[in-house]
């Protein structure tokens, strides 16, 4: 895992400088140099290097302590070496008093400089490794933790820090794997409720006692098996936020229960007879569409409206290709950190079978096939051969037309699928489909699309 | 046609010579020529007592033949960089030229009694690992691999005189490039 860091050299005596750098090249470290103090610190603003090495006695006001001193200052936690000929316990002291890590005279042993920056290295590789885990660990994640330049997502970052210090409750559409639960957890992390507790429930993946008592909680002796009181996710996520997933899996009788609890704030656990009061902050998240649901009357209209007081569309990875890339890169150097490999680079071929992709599984998919990709790449560089088997899912997905169709039917659902795709735009979609706008207004007019 | 030359100051032992030379033929596969090189006092570091290796990579870098792949010189003086007390070698990373000193690589530079079987074998695996730096390969964390850096005698001995597969792979693909 070297490649990751870059060292800095300077030094005056450009041999000096150049042989100490062309030493560590050979060692894989990226290795910049700078002849003087002042170049040095240029560098040093413009990029935060792994190790500095700077020689002691430079011309031009600015030795190698004033270096230092100027480094620390743009990266304190900078690890820097101080390089002398003139070794004197004086000089020795006061670069170490300022912050020098070390301390070596030249010429110096090449075992000692190699000791050194393993040492300086390793513990570099340690304090990342750390924070990547330690961000795992609490999965907290900040508006700047979400990567994206494209305009939709920005208004929706925009919207998450308005709405933060709200209660209203707020319904989060996407498809699956689009990031719905990181929304809902930047939502939840910059408003005044960050430091209480963020519950996620999937509805989906519970049946519909289970799933009861695990939102409400039971009285012990309520059913079979209910040996003890159980809180139930309402009760622990009081003063910060529940998260709904798959709201719209959830029985008609859960959804009376939920509503209720909307309204009220307050509900009973399973098989108790005391109310119980919450202040949780409800964000829900579905990939199915909870309109269409209300419509064939499979889904309460007033919990519809209930929840969906503010509403976030996240667009899928195929409308917004312009991530593509910085998410792959971002996986990447998360994914090969965490399995040791060193790979940083995807190839110009690489990501072109990238953002030529569908992505039918979206943000959750690509971070698949990335780590897929670094197990088995054997180069340095994921190539489009690492990315050979998106290639053969893409085909077998590739559309084929249902059978029973009608000319018509298909038209309808294309100019459905079109609205929906452009949030209702009437221009933006009669351009898309080819047609111009009063021809599209009568379509949707003829087929009772709704909009 | 393209040769790998490789050639010897001359004061260098002919038979170390003959076993660097027959190692870097069997490993590199490419036809290797012999090279009769001048020499090099003049990186001469009168206060160090030994030889700049910048001074002797830049006069090779003057003499090196045009139908040269690489050129690998042997020496039997005692290389420097300015900011390290002594190299075993230099290179240049992904060019043409690398040195390797035979001074540090014998038994008797420590006081011990002499064996050649350990200083040809030295001397063959620090040919390996210089040339593997012209082709750019940079140190391999692997023990074994003749790429893994090596700062004293112990760690040559340690490792063996063939590259590990990931670098070898590596290798394969610098040459056809």
């Amino acid at each position: 895992m070297k490649t990751h860091w870059q060292i800095l050299v300077v030094d005056d005596e450009e041999v000096m400088c150049e042989s100490l750098a062309a030493w560590l090249r050979e060692d894989g470290y990226t290795v910049d140099t700078a002849s003087s103090g002042r170049e040095g610190v240029e560098k040093a603003r413009q990029r935060d290097y792994a190790i500095y090495f700077v020689d002691l006695k430079m011309p031009g006001g600015m030795d190698g302590i004033e270096t230092m001193m100027q480094v620390r200052k743009l990266h304190p936690e900078a690890s820097i070496i101080i390089i002398t000929a003139y070794a004197t316990v004086d000089t020795a002291i006061t670069a170490m008093k300022e912050g020098a890590q070390e301390y070596i005279v030249k010429p110096c042993n090449p075992e000692e400089i190699s000791l050194l920056v393993n040492r300086i290295i390793k513990v570099k590789n340690l304090q990342r490794e750390n924070t990547i885990l330690r961000k795992k660990l609490s999965r907290q994640y900040v508006v700047g933790d979400v990567i994206s330049k494209n305009a939709k997502m920005g208004d929706i970052l925009k919207l998450c820090h308005e709405i933060a210090g709200l209660r209203s409750t707020v319904l989060i559409e996407g498809e699956s794997g689009t990031g719905k639960e990181m929304i809902a957890r930047v939502i939840h992390h910059s408003g005044d409720r960050a430091a209480k507790p963020f519950v996620a429930v999937s509805c989906a993946a519970l049946a519909e006692t289970l799933l009861e008592s695990e939102l409400f909680g039971h009285e012990k002796g309520s059913f079979t098996g209910a040996s003890e009181r159980k809180q139930g996710k309402f009760e622990m996520a009081d003063g910060g936020t529940i998260f709904l997933d798959e709201i719209g899996d959830i029985s008609p009788k859960l959804q009376v229960d939920l509503l209720r609890v909307l309204q009220e704030r307050s509900f009973y656990r399973v098989g108790g007879s005391e109310e119980v009061r919450v202040d949780a902050r409800v964000v829900a998240a579905t990939h199915v569409n909870l309109q269409q649901a209300v419509a064939e009357g499979k889904f309460r209209e007033d919990l519809f409206y209930r929840l969906n007081v503010i509403e976030i569309r996240i667009p899928p990875l195929r409308d917004r290709r312009e991530d593509i890339p910085l998410l792959a890169h971002h996986f990447l150097e998360r994914l090969a950190h965490e399995m040791g490999k060193d790979i940083t680079e995807i190839s110009e071929g690489g990501l072109k079978v990238l953002m030529d992709y569908n992505w039918p599984g979206n943000v959750r998919e690509l971070e698949n096939a990335v780590e897929r990709a670094l197990v088995t790449s054997r180069g340095q560089v994921l190539t489009e051969e690492d990315f050979s088997f998106l290639a053969a899912n893409g085909a077998a997905r590739t559309w084929t037309a249902p059978a029973g169709m009608t000319l018509q039917d298909m038209e309808k659902l294309l100019i459905a699928a079109t609205l929906e795709r452009t949030n209702g735009n009437i221009k933006e979609s009669a351009s898309v489909l080819g047609i111009d706008r009063s021809t599209l207004y009568e379509k949707i007019k003829r087929y009772e699309i709704p909009r | 046609m393209n040769y790998l030359y490789v050639g010897a100051t001359p004061e260098v032992e002919r038979q170390a010579y003959g076993a660097v030379r027959d190692r870097v033929e069997s490993e590199f596969g490419l036809a290797v020529r012999e090279m009769e090189l001048p020499a090099v006092d003049f990186a001469y570091d009168r206060e160090r007592g030994q030889y700049g290796s910048i001074a002797m990579l830049e006069m090779l870098a003057r003499i090196c033949p045009p139908d040269a792949v690489k050129l690998l010189a042997v020496t039997e003086r005692d290389l420097y960089i300015p900011v390290l007390t002594f190299v075993f070698g230099q290179a240049q990373l992904s060019g043409r030229i690398a040195v390797i000193s035979l001074a540090r690589l014998r038994q008797e530079f420590y006081g011990l009694a002499p064996n050649r079987e350990v200083f040809l074998e030295r001397a063959s695996k620090e040919a390996l690992h210089e040339m593997g730096h012209t082709f750019g390969l940079v140190h391999c964390g692997n023990r074994n691999c003749a790429m893994s850096l090596s700062t004293n005698v112990r760690q040559i001995d340690s490792k063996r005189c063939e590259f590990c597969a990931p670098c070898g792979a590596r290798l394969r693909r610098g040459a056809r490039e």
